[in-house]
């Protein structure tokens, strides 16, 4: 329950990933104030619907602006917001299913453009607002609501998605080490261009994953997730495909490519060879 | 209605042939030098060939309408000229290329073989084959071959062999027809003394959207709308300024959702398949109380329906975009005049009632190039939203009427929210806040009661009251059968959404009103008669505007129908007869 308004009646279930993320972005987004000493409203989270769509509404203490839209168009919203104000820092918090699903079709012009924006994905391989139906990341022949008999579809691979779209900043984190996960955002944030956090953020209530993330000593079971190591080389883009194709969660940094300019990059240019009329001046083109 | 001082010339034949061109070669000429024009095009929907056909109407005073009989038809291969002939009125010229041999039951048409493309050759400038067209057209309508010449001298200003090839071909156009009998006589044309713009609707929407003050722009291609995001691509540049293609027309929606959030001006211009995609956004940008301008040009639909054509019907679909509870400001221009004056009022009341505004132009006026007064844009009002200006913790939506907007960056941050919410933004469920802002919401467009409409007769018991493109033919219509000595009122005006409460007023009081509209469900005269006015439509669905004629024989065959029920005094949703009627 937010701590700002008693009329808000939305709460994540108990152990929810999303806690987790919620508090890294918390962490990343004040570290920033302090280093850049720009005020909490020169940022603009934008969600889309979902259970991730509402951490918009549950960041404590000084409140940044929100924008909870409609199901999977978070990323052009925020195309509007950045390409009008460039200055502010603009965040785009969404699940699997908002991202992966219904908002797929708009990765690929963001990454074409390179859009100056940071994307943290919160993956818990299931629609869980809607109670357990299959998600794009909903492994093969899981058994869900929407899928009774197993599900036939092949899992997305979102790292492997990115890399190939040409996303400029792709990093893997895990809800449960929100400091990790924190420093990968501020990075992402930094970064000039389309960077985006895909984080694995399990659903304790229809795809409990942690056990399978984490491992458990205890049973035996060695986790999946493991970090990607100091050598690796987040500017080659084989390299990165190595990683993604390593198995498992890899944590860390996995591509960052600085050499391309950012969409409002591009526009500064277009703005410097390009001659601004007045409306009377581009009336008169038309004069008889 | 063509008669001796005014002039309908069609092209036709196939794309790529110049026939385009043409017609507003010749519109501009004319208006050039005094006189006034329209033009009229539908087009194939491939990128070269397919049948095209235009039109210019040219008289000494304004003209309104596209014009039903043609004096000169220019038919450029057989289909053409066995399509249209029969649209050439008695006593009419058809020009004719000469692998076309005319029919030799068509003798009330006088038929001229033209070689326009040898003609053009002998000029050594290939393309000059719309010119030779000029040349003879010149002799037909008694207009002075220097009007052409001198058009050719400026338009090609610094290219002498152009300009000497081109007033060649017009010589020698004008030299076939030698001899030839003039088919109207304009009479020396009366320069207007104000300004004044040639222009086409889509120029005068983005010219109108630059006056208002537009800052962010984001479409994706869709006739008839293209030539917006093209000029916009091109013009609405500078600091502070961005165009972008969208990669769909849900991302135009969303894309200008953001920019309205953060402060701008903002405005995407589609037709029928994009607008409904749309809609969702729309939704939002009406519960999120976030100011853009959508751009309908509409065509025939629904689906891919007639991209080319012209059609009224997306009016329901820009009065309800978005599911839920919701009404749309919309705005319907009527002329090319009227879509800048439209757009700058579109983006007025977007930003005074912080909401989505609809603006529905359709593909005739989007088309249509036109001689208009040139706006004096000192006059043409520019309104801004209101923005806040205090202190941060403030409830953005909390009171029960429009409130000032924060801007991202500065204090006062809150929740842009598309569910349901409270004061800052937060989602809520509770009834009463829905109650509160559902009505907060509704209570807005009464900021946009202010848009002005024509009358005329007001005394009569039956009204005409067309709305959008069928504006032109409907007036001409009206003006005829007043000087029949039909006793109908006048009523008009671009703010379908919400209405001018006077003239709605005033239109509750009418016995009958007549809406002549191109749709089959008659959705203007629906949309009255929700409002308790006894509107019928008067409709047709062809993909082409209203010829006046047939629209005045209309309009009486109802009125006589009326006279002979003893008056249109029956109630709305009895059944109701005759093929003018839809109910």
């Amino acid at each position: 329950m937010s701590d700002k308004n008693a009329e808000y009646d939305f709460s994540w279930c108990p152990g929810c990933g999303d806690f987790g993320v919620l508090r890294a972005l918390e962490l990343s987004m004040q570290e920033r104030i302090i280093r850049t000493e720009l005020p909490m409203v020169n940022n603009v989270v934008v969600a889309g619907i979902g259970c991730s769509g509402n951490t918009v509404h549950l960041l404590n203490g000084e409140q940044p602006y929100g924008f909870h839209g409609i199901h999977g168009r978070s990323l052009p919203i925020a195309l509007g917001v950045k390409m009008s104000s460039p200055e502010l820092n603009v965040v785009v918090v969404a699940g699997d299913g908002d991202f992966l699903s219904i908002g797929m079709e708009h990765i690929a012009p963001q990454a074409a453009r390179n859009l100056n924006i940071c994307a943290v994905v919160m993956d818990n391989g299931v629609y869980g607002l809607t109670k357990g139906q299959s998600s794009p990341t909903t492994q093969l022949e899981t058994v869900t609501s929407s899928t009774p008999y197993g599900k036939l579809e092949k899992p997305v691979n979102p790292l492997d998605l990115y890399l190939t779209l040409g996303v400029t900043y792709i990093a893997s984190g895990f809800s449960s080490k929100p400091k990790d996960l924190a420093a990968l955002i501020t990075q992402g944030m930094d970064h000039r261009g389309f960077s985006i956090v895909h984080v694995a953020s399990p659903c304790t209530t229809y795809n409990d994953t942690y056990e399978i993330l984490k491992g458990s000593a205890k049973k035996g079971i060695e986790g999946t997730a493991w970090a990607i190591p100091d050598s690796h080389d987040a500017g080659d883009a084989d390299a990165a495909r190595a990683v993604i194709h390593e198995g498992g969660m890899p944590l860390g940094v996995i591509y960052k490519d600085t050499s391309r300019p950012s969409f409002d990059q591009q526009f500064d240019g277009i703005r410097k060879r390009a001659t601004q009329k007045s409306t009377a001046e581009l009336l008169s083109a038309f004069d008889l | 209605m063509a008669g001796r001082n005014e002039i309908v010339v069609r092209f036709a034949g196939e794309g790529g042939q110049g026939v385009v061109t043409a017609a507003e070669m010749m519109a501009r000429v004319a208006t050039g030098v005094g006189y006034h024009a329209l033009t009229f095009a539908t087009f194939p929907s491939q990128i070269l060939g397919g049948p095209t056909w235009t039109q210019a109407r040219i008289a000494k005073i304004p003209v309104r309408s596209p014009g039903d009989a043609i004096d000169i038809l220019v038919a450029f291969n057989d289909e053409a000229y066995q399509e249209h002939r029969s649209d050439v009125r008695e006593g009419g010229v058809i020009l004719l290329d000469p692998a076309v041999t005319p029919d030799t039951s068509d003798s009330h048409h006088h038929c001229i073989s033209v070689p326009f493309d040898e003609l053009a050759k002998q000029t050594g400038e290939s393309r000059a084959a719309n010119m030779v067209v000029m040349g003879g057209l010149s002799r037909l309508v008694n207009m002075p071959l220097d009007f052409f010449k001198d058009f050719v001298t400026n338009r090609f200003a610094g290219r002498e062999g152009v300009v000497e090839a081109n007033h060649m071909a017009l010589d020698l156009g004008a030299a076939h027809l030698e001899g030839e009998d003039a088919v109207a006589d304009l009479g020396k044309p009366d320069k207007p003394s104000y300004d004044q713009l040639f222009i086409k609707g889509n120029e005068a929407v983005a010219t109108g959207a630059m006056h208002a003050g537009i800052d962010f722009y984001i479409g994706y291609p869709i006739s008839p709308a293209t030539p917006i995001l093209v000029y916009m691509e091109r013009n609405l540049v500078g600091p502070g300024k961005t165009a972008v293609q969208a990669s769909s027309e849900i991302e135009s929606i969303t894309g200008l959702l953001g920019a309205g959030f953060a402060g701008k001006k903002t405005m995407t211009a589609t037709s029928g398949p994009g607008f409904t995609l749309m809609g969702e956004g729309i939704g939002l940008s009406w519960m999120a109380e976030i100011p853009v301008v959508v751009v309908d040009v509409q065509r025939g639909g629904p689906a891919t329906g007639l991209p080319t054509k012209t059609e009224q019907s997306d009016l329901m679909t820009a009065l309800s975009p978005a599911h839920g509870d919701a009404r749309m400001p919309v705005i319907a221009p009527g002329t090319v005049e009227e879509c800048f004056y439209g757009t700058v009022a579109a983006f007025n009341w977007a930003e005074r009632y912080q909401g989505p505004v609809m603006l529905l132009t359709e593909m005739s006026l989007a088309e249509r190039a036109q001689n208009i007064p040139k706006p004096d844009l000192a006059k043409v009002k520019v309104e801004s939203r209101k923005v806040y200006s205090g202190e941060d913790g403030y409830l953005r939506y909390d009171s029960s009427e429009l409130s000032p907007m924060p801007l991202p960056g500065s204090p006062g941050a809150y929740v842009a929210n598309g569910s349901e919410h409270d004061g800052f933004g937060d989602t809520t469920h509770l009834p009463a806040r829905h109650v509160q802002m559902t009505e907060r919401r509704f209570s807005k467009l009464k900021l946009l009661e202010d848009g002005d409409y024509e009358r005329e007769n007001t005394s009569a018991n039956v009204a005409i009251m067309p709305w959008g493109g069928s504006k032109g033919p409907a007036r001409d219509a009206y003006d005829a059968l007043t000087a029949e000595g039909v006793n109908v009122s006048w009523y008009y005006t671009i703010f379908v959404s919400p209405m001018p409460p006077e003239m709605v007023e005033e239109l509750l009081a009418k016995d009958l009103v007549l809406v002549p509209e191109l749709n089959y469900l008659g959705q203007m005269a629906s949309y009255l008669r929700s409002m308790g006015i006894k509107a019928e439509a008067i409709t047709q669905y062809t993909g082409l505007p209203f010829k006046v004629n047939e629209l005045g024989e209309r309009i009486k065959e109802r009125l006589s129908s009326s006279a002979n029920k003893n008056g249109a005094k029956q109630s709305n949703g009895t059944k109701q007869k005759g093929k003018a009627v839809k109910a």
